[in-house]
């Protein structure tokens, strides 16, 4: 485990934010971390990073405790939380030469690092007058920088358009197949961690909901036979009347719960012999977007 | 150690396109120019001076402005200026995430500020001298040339240093603490008249006030006791409001570390 703790905890004034949270993040992985705004997620990350004390509980990171070998652990990690911290008079560059500098990097990799990102035409211009998405895409440049073997980005996307979250994704995506590397990303958007991630930790309320590789959280969610026939309501009626029971019937399909694939093919000849065109059938997940949402509110 | 003399070189490097890394530059500047300017437009008046009363005429009236407000309402400025970078930017959580000892982070912020005052009051020395004489060179007849008090000059100044340094260390922590410039700068101001007026009033325990030590050390810097013109040139560094200043810079110092070892980073 790259990231492992237990039952960390942390209170602010009188309101417990992160509740015995058992953290575990393994090596190479693309960890989504996921939670409705104001869940903790941010906090959890600062505790992580040392910033703030926890009032309970370990934290291991490269097996190691942060208590003790603070030094040590922060050289592996990059960071990115919140909004980017960058200093507006300076220049994209400069701002990348000045972190060079403290983490003891040579300066060709800062151009390396504002092409990896796309900002070496804007390298020049001061980071003020840098868009959202730039100063977020400059942000990443500044925790890439020393090559770390973690990453731990908040909300990295956020304020990036489209075709910056793709690229955003699919870096991602190839630090951890080509290099290696660990990457803890916290995201209130399902969709997003969806398209990246390998596993999944959800929190609300502080308090971890679930935790599992995505094929673990598809598990959890039931899957439906989804079925397109030329008429869904004789459709209904036909299947209610042979006692298949019905998850859901919208204007031009209908979901039963799937048991096996042989279910489905007598479904589909059930259906042909009594006349109803089958268009399409076939086993779908449900929705990951319900499922978080119906984990976060029965919370 | 290493993690101290990495984040000092970062320090110079961010701000030294700010305002406050080139005022450390342009006050001495500034303020020599315009003494300057009096003295040769006023030259006439200044000739029948001896030599030595003109340099005291000329260095005390830079004194005299740097030492009751000038110098206070700098150390404020300075003491919010490099604190202020990271407020801004909000990059006070980037500094702490970094593989560097906290307390490299603090005390090169710190001593950065120690280096920027001490800068420009070293600068001040140097414009003192250098536009003393230059005035013997562009008006002849003010003979500034036939006198020398570098070393006194500098010593006077060291003193006005070593008493700042209580201020700054409050300063440093007040700004340190708030994010806005009003806070620390309205404390500041108003400590700073106060120490004025105690110090000028004479009040015996004004050497217990670290605002009012920089005016105390203009104060005390001639030694007393002798009437010889000579002998009162000699300045006394080491008085006991320079020590008082001394002893709370390095207490608030090593105390903010702690208050900011204890603050959570927001």
């Amino acid at each position: 485990m790259v990231i492992n703790t237990q039952g960390l905890s942390f209170t602010f004034g009188k309101q417990q934010v992160v509740k015995s949270l058992e953290l575990q993040v393994p090596e190479g992985s693309i960890y989504g971390f996921l939670g409705p705004n104001g869940a903790g997620k941010t906090t959890t990350i600062k505790l992580l990073l040392n910033l703030l004390k926890p009032d309970a509980g370990d934290i291991f990171v490269f097996g190691q405790d942060i208590k003790s070998q603070r030094i040590s652990i922060l050289s592996q990690i990059g960071s990115l939380i919140e909004q980017p911290a960058i200093y507006q008079h300076l220049t994209g560059k400069e701002n990348l030469l000045n972190r060079a500098l403290l983490l003891g990097v040579p300066a060709q990799r800062v151009d390396d690092m504002l092409a990896l990102v796309h900002l070496s035409s804007a390298a020049d211009k001061k980071a003020g007058q840098y868009s959202l998405g730039m100063k977020q895409r400059l942000g990443i440049a500044l925790a890439m920088l020393a090559d770390p073997k973690l990453l731990i980005l908040d909300e990295p996307t956020n304020g990036l358009d489209p075709n910056g979250i793709i690229e955003i994704r699919e870096l991602l995506k190839k630090l951890v197949a080509e290099h290696g590397k660990t990457v803890f990303i916290s995201s209130h958007l399902l969709s997003e961690i969806e398209r990246m991630a390998t596993h999944v930790g959800i929190i609300n309320g502080g308090a971890m909901l679930f935790q599992g590789s995505i094929a673990d959280l598809q598990a959890i969610s039931k899957p439906l036979v989804r079925i397109e026939t030329e008429n869904t309501v004789d459709a209904a009626n036909l299947l209610t009347r042979h006692n298949y029971q019905l998850a859901q019937v919208t204007d031009h399909d209908l979901f039963v719960p799937y048991i096996s694939k042989q279910q489905m093919g007598e479904i589909n000849a059930l259906l042909n012999k009594n006349g109803l065109a089958v268009y399409s059938i076939g086993k779908q997940q449900k929705d990951l977007e319900k499922l978080f949402l119906d984990i976060t509110q029965n919370a | 150690m290493k993690g101290f003399i990495l984040s000092f070189r970062s320090e110079f490097y961010k701000s030294r396109k700010t305002l406050g890394f080139w005022a450390s530059i342009m006050l001495p500047l500034l303020i020599c120019v315009l003494l300057f300017v009096g003295f040769y437009s006023k030259s006439e008046k200044l000739v029948s001076y001896p030599p030595m009363v003109l340099w005291l005429q000329f260095a005390g009236a830079i004194l005299a402005v740097m030492g009751s407000l000038v110098l206070p309402m700098y150390i404020i400025f300075i003491a919010y200026s490099v604190n202020s970078i990271e407020h801004r930017a909000d990059t006070w959580k980037t500094l702490f995430t970094l593989p560097i000892q906290r307390w490299c982070v603090y005390a090169a912020k710190y001593f950065y500020a120690v280096f920027l005052v001490f800068t420009c009051l070293a600068l001040f020395v140097l414009f003192t001298i250098g536009f003393g004489n230059l005035l013997s060179v562009v008006k002849p007849e003010l003979r500034f040339d036939d006198f020398h008090m570098e070393k006194e000059l500098a010593e006077i100044y060291f003193k006005l240093f070593l008493s700042s340094l209580g201020i700054l260390s409050i300063q440093f922590l007040l700004s340190l603490l708030w994010a806005d410039f009003l806070k620390p700068m309205g404390i500041g101001f108003v400590c700073t008249i106060a120490g004025v007026i105690l110090a000028s009033k004479g009040w015996e325990y004004a050497y217990l006030f670290p605002y009012s030590h920089p005016m105390q050390a203009i104060k005390t810097m001639m030694h007393r006791g002798d009437s010889d013109h000579a002998k009162q040139l000699q300045i006394d560094i080491f008085t006991k409001d320079v020590f008082v200043s001394m002893a709370v810079g390095v207490v608030v110092f090593v105390a903010g570390y702690f208050i900011v070892q204890r603050r959570s980073v927001k």
